[in-house]
């Protein structure tokens, strides 16, 4: 979707702020809003791509004005109603009914197995590959109102094929519980003019991971 | 995004009692561990950084045949160091050059490579940077005080996808002879982002 979260090329958002020695939480709750969304995403009910959907779909207004972690939180709540589990009474009354452990309840002596494992996304593909190293593309014309990982930015513009990554599940349908429908991955190369025109900073290239259904012969 | 500004770090935050409500009601229906989240937070507070991708980075500067590896199959070279999983699981490294000098960004959330960096600093999150580094590096490389000669390449990776992205820096000059350990003080988170070099011995 075209939602807030599709930032490149966005211009008024003022200067970068470094900050070479901050630490990774500036607040306690941030650190325990990471931690929250980190459990309840072990449960099981919603995938990676699902999860960034909720956050990409708040409301541009509430987007631009949250915090980081803020954005993390008001979608995880989202996915909590989604999936039935918890109840707008209960987040209201800030109270859960009481309830035994759930059996995939993430337990503290299986974080570290869990985070060593993370959730790899490459998947076996029978299907040779459409584009090879070299090749020449156009990242498509298409305004899904659904998931995507194709910038706007790119959209029309010609690159070039830089590296083949095999099978990947696909997050278009994923988001949306249409299940993992693995494409092959490319790397692809931009040159800052393709994007930006006469705008364009010299010497630049930009590169997106594209799905191959991104991508069309150019 | 004004509360992306540290002084509005200690501010009494409704957000910190709508998480602790969540907690709350989590905690009671059997879905989470408080124990667990503690573990986490261990984890990203204390025990994961960029302490581990400047190894990645100072045995890849020291051992010809380490950076080799890492540039054919970054995940296994440095699954090597012991530094794996969550946000890590599809490694790349790309290498600085006198030509071509590589910046990661994710513009469409805030995709980084938790194993070797840690958790990404609030400004990698923020809408300035994910709209400006793959438009304009340079002059976001200028507001982190870098300045790139006349000719040389910027290539911007956008991670779109579950690939993730560590810089390899260029090896500061002077620095031949330095033990590993000496060389890994010498990288920078930054550097590891693309935006900033390594530091250069005093």
């Amino acid at each position: 979707m075209n939602g807030p979260h599709d930032l490149g090329g966005q211009m008024g958002f003022g200067p970068v702020r470094p900050d070479s020695d901050a630490p990774p939480f500036h607040a306690e709750w941030e650190a325990r809003a990471l931690a929250l969304t980190l459990c309840a995403g072990a449960l099981g009910r919603w995938t990676l791509d699902e999860s960034r959907h909720a956050r990409e779909s708040l409301p541009p207004a509430i987007y631009y004005n949250a915090s980081y972690f803020e954005i993390w939180v008001r979608a995880l709540e989202a996915l909590l109603l989604r999936h039935g589990l918890v109840s707008d009474t209960e987040l209201a009354a800030w109270q859960g009914a009481q309830a035994p452990p759930h059996p995939r309840r993430l337990a503290p002596q299986a974080v570290a197995p869990a985070l060593a494992r993370g959730g790899p996304t490459d998947r076996p593909l029978d299907s040779a590959p459409r584009f090879r190293p070299g090749d020449r593309v156009r990242a498509r014309v298409m305004h899904p109102r659904g998931h995507t990982r194709l910038p706007r930015y790119v959209r029309g513009a010609i690159g070039v094929i830089e590296a083949d990554h095999g099978g990947h599940v696909f997050p278009d349908t994923n988001a949306h519980g249409g299940g993992e429908a693995p494409q092959r991955l490319y790397t692809v190369v931009f040159d800052g003019a393709a994007l930006w025109g006469a705008d364009a900073e010299p010497e630049l290239q930009v590169s997106v991971d594209a799905w191959e259904s991104y991508l069309d012969p150019a | 995004m004004p509360h992306d500004h540290h002084d509005h770090d200690n501010h009494l935050d409704p957000m910190d009692a709508r998480v602790r409500a969540l907690e709350t009601i989590l905690t009671q229906k059997g879905l989470v561990d408080p124990a667990a989240m503690d573990r986490i937070i261990q984890t990203y507070a204390e025990e994961v950084g960029p302490k581990n991708g400047a190894q990645v980075v100072a045995r890849a500067w020291d051992e010809p045949e380490y950076a080799d590896w890492l540039a054919r199959d970054a995940t296994a070279a440095i699954a090597d160091m012991g530094f794996e999983g969550r946000q890590g699981e599809h490694m790349q490294a790309v290498f600085n050059t006198d030509a071509v000098h590589n910046l990661v960004v994710c513009t469409l959330c805030s995709c980084y490579p938790w194993p070797v960096l840690g958790l990404p600093p609030a400004w990698y999150k923020a809408p300035a940077y994910r709209s400006r580094a793959v438009m304009e590096p340079r002059a976001v490389l200028a507001e982190f005080g870098v300045t790139l000669p006349d000719g040389q390449t910027v290539r911007v990776w956008d991670s779109t996808a579950e690939l993730r992205y560590l810089v390899i820096p260029r090896r500061p000059a002077g620095t031949e002879g330095y033990a590993r350990a000496q060389l890994a003080e010498l990288v920078t988170r930054d550097s590891m982002i693309g935006a900033g070099l390594a530091r250069v011995p005093a």
